[in-house]
């Protein structure tokens, strides 16, 4: 996996959880550094012997895990630059969704080696959608349902989102688009970043 | 794709609404020159409440490709790429394009951002509603900031490796030319021998005769054969289980492990000076060195010095061997203290 997902990885526990869970993680997977490099590669193996090590130390299941990191991804106040770039997606939640279809081409855009889930949305009614996410290890889904709330939240609309199972290998997520002005979201402003 | 006219048999009609809504930054103005209407994204620009009947040339500049100040300079300008800015904003060059109406209903300017976006993004307030859709300048944004990012994480990664490669330097201690150890490396084991008092040992200080002679009359590259020569030669003359290591330009210590009698001691350095004055090719020419030891042998203290202590014994013994005379091994004890005011370094102490 490229370093991005590896230091997600490790930032979000170091972030939640403390350096010394991060040590301690670092630890039992055995990783020979103490920091990932987000610009470096490195093989599945390892991240998933990190994640592992995670879920035993923290004790908690791996679902819970990354819709944690998810949501840490989108609220973190040291990722407001990744957020911004989810926000870019479009002016409403609704919109949002919409482009979900797009998230693989904006991240490559970012980064062109990023690895970025594949993902296609289907309208199942009016206001519901189900997304489905393949990806070059599992557990996709659940991060998406982390990220999806939040960011539901960041637009102050109010949708239910809830994980819908494996379909032919790709992990879904249904979203329900409630009330898209429920309540006050954050603030985005395109040129916030040079004023 | 310049200057086509409308066909007259497919003119078609638009309302505002539609105007406003696939050009949101687009400015008609009538056969008089002046505003009929704009978009909303444009009006936000210009921020001046109603802007009906206003002159185009005073809320636009046409900078390129030619100035217009008349209706009829812009119309002139029809279908061609231009450079403009808005009076209120001069620091921002935007781009246009003019398309004149059928019949006498003036044309239409179109406005996008062009290279100034993240600037105008930030001086207008634009949001993401202020873009059609089709408009790419929100991708761009993203792009801008993800690069931005992006770039930081690379420059944070070479700022990484570099401050590694520092620390790895401080902690190398190798010397790259000679292959031999280090001023470091040395340090560290004349510190170790002499707190290991079991076992004698003794130090050579050898620095180069003749050598800048080599430097400046071959060049850097000679000289720097005759280093890797030297070095070859230490190698060659020690055991595994004694040092050797360049301390300086063309300065060498040698730790020999063991007890070394004096006259041990004279025969290595002799032999040493005759290996170092073999004469040494360099592209097919000769360089002639020679080399000066100064060498103590712990084995000579009652009580062991401290580093400091040591080598400068070292250091007055070669002064001693530089000031008799190029070529020469000079045990610490026979030698005498040097006149005030002269150094072994001071180049007037070399051979001639």
């Amino acid at each position: 996996m490229h370093g991005m997902v590896n230091r997600a990885l490790q930032g979000f526990l170091t972030a939640t959880y403390g350096p010394q869970v991060w040590a301690e993680v670092r630890s039992q997977a055995g990783l020979p550094f103490d920091d990932f490099e987000a610009m470096l590669r490195y093989d599945d193996r390892v991240t998933l012997q990190c994640f592992e090590a995670a879920c035993q130390i923290l004790m908690k299941p791996p679902n819970t895990v990354l819709e944690d990191l998810g949501t840490w991804l989108v609220t973190d106040p040291n990722l407001e630059p990744l957020r911004r770039l989810l926000r870019f997606a479009g002016p409403t939640f609704a919109d949002f969704v919409h482009s979900l279809e797009e998230i693989g081409d904006r991240g490559r855009l970012a980064m062109p080696d990023l690895d970025m889930p594949d993902v296609t949305l289907d309208r199942i009614d009016p206001v519901t959608y189900r997304l489905r996410a393949r990806w070059g290890l599992p557990g996709i889904a659940p991060v998406f349902l982390g990220c999806l709330r939040a960011m539901a939240d960041d637009y102050g609309a109010l949708a239910l989102v809830r994980l819908a199972g494996i379909e032919d290998g790709a992990e879904c997520v249904e979203i329900q688009l409630l009330d898209a002005a429920y309540a006050e979201g954050r603030q985005f402003s395109l040129g916030a970043r040079l004023s | 794709m310049t200057g086509l006219p409308p066909a007259p048999d497919r003119v078609i009609a638009l309302s505002t609404g539609v105007l406003d809504h696939l050009m949101p930054m687009h400015l008609w103005f009538d056969d008089a020159g002046r505003v009929v209407q704009t978009g909303p994204t444009l009006a936000k620009m210009l921020a001046r409440g109603d802007l009906a009947g206003v002159p185009v040339a005073d809320l636009i500049e046409i900078r390129r490709p030619a100035r217009a100040r008349t209706a009829a300079d812009l119309v002139a300008l029809a279908g061609q790429r231009l450079s403009l800015t808005l009076r209120s904003a001069p620091d921002l060059p935007l781009r246009g394009t003019i398309a004149v109406w059928p019949g006498q209903a003036g044309a239409i300017l179109d406005i996008s951002l062009g290279l100034s976006f993240a600037g105008a993004v930030a001086a207008f307030d634009l949001t993401l509603a202020d873009f059609s859709p089709c408009d790419q300048t929100v991708e761009l944004m993203y792009l801008y900031e993800a690069n931005a990012s992006t770039a930081a994480l690379s420059r944070h990664l070479s700022e990484r490796l570099e401050a590694a490669r520092a620390a790895a330097e401080t902690q190398a201690l190798t010397d790259a030319l000679s292959g031999l150890a280090n001023r470091r490396a040395m340090d560290l084991e004349i510190e170790r021998r002499l707190a290991d008092l079991s076992e004698d040992f003794a130090l050579l200080h050898i620095d180069l005769d003749l050598f800048k002679q080599v430097n400046d009359t071959m060049g850097h590259a000679a000289g720097d054969h005759v280093i890797t020569h030297v070095g070859a030669v230490l190698r060659a003359e020690t055991r595994a289980s004694d040092m050797a290591a360049r301390v300086g330009g063309d300065e060498f210590l040698l730790l020999l492990s063991g007890p070394v009698d004096r006259d041990g001691l004279a025969r290595l350095g002799a032999r040493l000076i005759a290996r170092l004055e073999e004469p040494i090719l360099f592209e097919g020419k000769p360089c002639l060195i020679s080399a000066s030891i100064g060498a103590v042998s712990s084995a000579g203290y009652p009580r062991r010095p401290d580093i400091d202590g040591l080598l400068a014994d070292t250091d007055l013994a070669l002064y001693t061997a530089k000031r008799t005379g190029r070529g020469r091994v000079v045990l610490h004890g026979d030698d005498t203290p040097p006149p005030r005011g002269r150094r072994a370094s001071d180049p007037t102490a070399r051979a001639p």
